[in-house]
């Protein structure tokens, strides 16, 4: 029977919500030792969990589970700078192609071609613009830039994204050999040093399309309908131009779900009423998907890969806040049940289909 | 052999690791290296590379503040302390 696995990444571990009928669940966990995980994802062609994960004590690894949580191993192995750069954390997963892909801070992706047993890295994306930024020591982690999103091409390995936190989306047609600047049409509200990049790109999401993306930005949600060579705001309609979580249909590449928070401190839902704002029409007109989220006091946020969707002919879309809710629809965001209330601060949520 | 006790967090991550063993080194980089022969892995969960001992990791000899350079023998006593951080 054919199993809906939710994979919830939290500060106090990973969690996993289990379902053959998307609307009744089993939560396992916590795993990984309790050790904050940053994004958590399934590799349909090993059957393996990847887990990123960063121990204030222990370090940065990558966790590896081949039997659904069941056992877990974790490695290092190789995720290490030579040249005196520090690697604060392992923050984000693409598998594919017979690989694993991480992100890491500083910036920085990391490779492994033996599920996860040993790693080398890949690209720090050197010399592109914005590098004398992320490569300066006293920009060095932790808490500066970071490799937000690795973000894969299902279609091609040599042909992957990456998002550096604060400065913007680079492609790679050559497995990382070379790196293009993909930021033409955003907004930044603020002043910026080269032409190309400097823009702060919160989450990439891919559609049905593959020359159609959205990109949710720190100022702005964003469409782009060439590949990424060019991008046109679609912001209006929408209650804040701020927010992190961004999700596609599966099979409509006119239709988009986006989580507007408070760009001010708070960054929660605005008037504390929970809800994810749809468009069927590529961004041109929004609408609220709210029933069944709370629609007083709730004052939730969710983060970048906390939001995610299966591929379903009825899609169903998932996300969890930073308070430890998950929200499940199983009916293509017409309606909402919380499925989990209680866990630790949410950090990504990511869905696998299991047979 | 030298006495080594290690944090809660540590045995956890590699089988059939106990919190109090012997290892016979002459410092204390010594040890941690002993056990990473036997537990592949475990350097990188008290050292970055360098290698250092990571931030909120401390190692006492005999009660004294350590590093991975300071000396150790059979009479000594080394703890592997994980800093009291975090909530």
């Amino acid at each position: 029977m054919t199993k809906t696995v939710l994979l919830v990444g939290t500060r106090k571990g990973l969690f996993l919500l289990e379902s053959e009928d998307r609307r009744n669940w089993r939560l396992r966990g916590p795993f990984c030792e309790g050790w904050p995980v940053y994004h958590a994802v399934f590799d349909p062609a090993g059957g393996a969990i990847y887990a990123a994960a960063a121990s204030e004590w222990h370090g940065a690894a990558v966790w590896r589970s081949a039997d659904l949580g069941e056992t877990w191993t974790h490695s290092s192995a190789g995720i290490a700078y030579e040249d005196g750069r520090r690697l604060s954390k392992v923050s984000n997963l693409a598998v594919g192609h017979g690989r694993v892909l991480v992100g890491v801070e500083a910036p920085g992706v990391f490779e492994s071609t033996d599920a996860g047993e040993t790693w080398s890295l890949k690209t720090t994306l050197a010399g592109q613009p914005g590098s004398e930024v992320w490569d300066d020591p006293k920009n060095q982690p932790p808490g500066h830039l970071g490799i937000s999103a690795v973000i894969a091409d299902n279609a091609s390995k040599d042909h992957w994204w990456a998002i550096v936190q604060g400065i913007g989306l680079y492609e790679t047609i050559d497995d990382g050999a070379t790196w293009t600047p993909r930021n033409r049409g955003l907004r930044a509200d603020w002043p910026r040093e080269h032409e190309e990049v400097g823009f702060c790109v919160h989450k990439v999401a891919l559609t049905s399309d593959p020359s159609r993306m959205f990109q949710q930005n720190h100022v702005g949600m964003h469409r782009t309908d060439d590949g990424g060579r060019t991008w046109t705001e679609i912001t209006e309609g929408l209650p804040t131009e701020f927010g992190f979580a961004a999700v596609a249909h599966p099979h409509d590449r006119d239709t988009f779900h986006v989580i507007p928070l408070d760009p001010g401190h708070g960054r929660t839902m605005p008037d504390g009423k929970a809800c994810v704002w749809r468009t069927e029409d590529a961004g041109a007109t929004w609408r609220r998907s709210d029933r069944g989220l709370p629609q007083a006091d709730a004052w939730l946020g969710v983060l970048r890969e906390g939001m995610a969707g299966d591929g379903y002919d009825e899609p169903g879309y998932y996300f969890g806040t930073s308070t430890g809710q998950v929200f499940a629809s199983a009916d293509d965001a017409a309606s909402w049940t919380e499925i989990a209330s209680y866990l630790p601060a949410i950090s990504s949520v990511e869905v696998a289909t299991v047979e | 052999m030298a006495q080594l006790r290690l944090p809660p967090t540590l045995p956890p991550l590699f089988p059939e690791l106990p919190r109090r063993l012997q290892v016979d080194a002459s410092t204390v980089a010594g040890a941690i290296g002993e056990l990473d022969a036997r537990w592949p892995g475990l350097r990188d969960r008290l050292c970055e590379h360098g290698p250092t001992l990571r931030p909120h990791i401390n190692v006492y000899v005999d009660g004294r503040r350590a590093d991975l350079d300071t000396p150790i023998d059979a009479a000594s006593r080394v703890d592997v302390i994980a800093a009291i951080s975090g909530g």
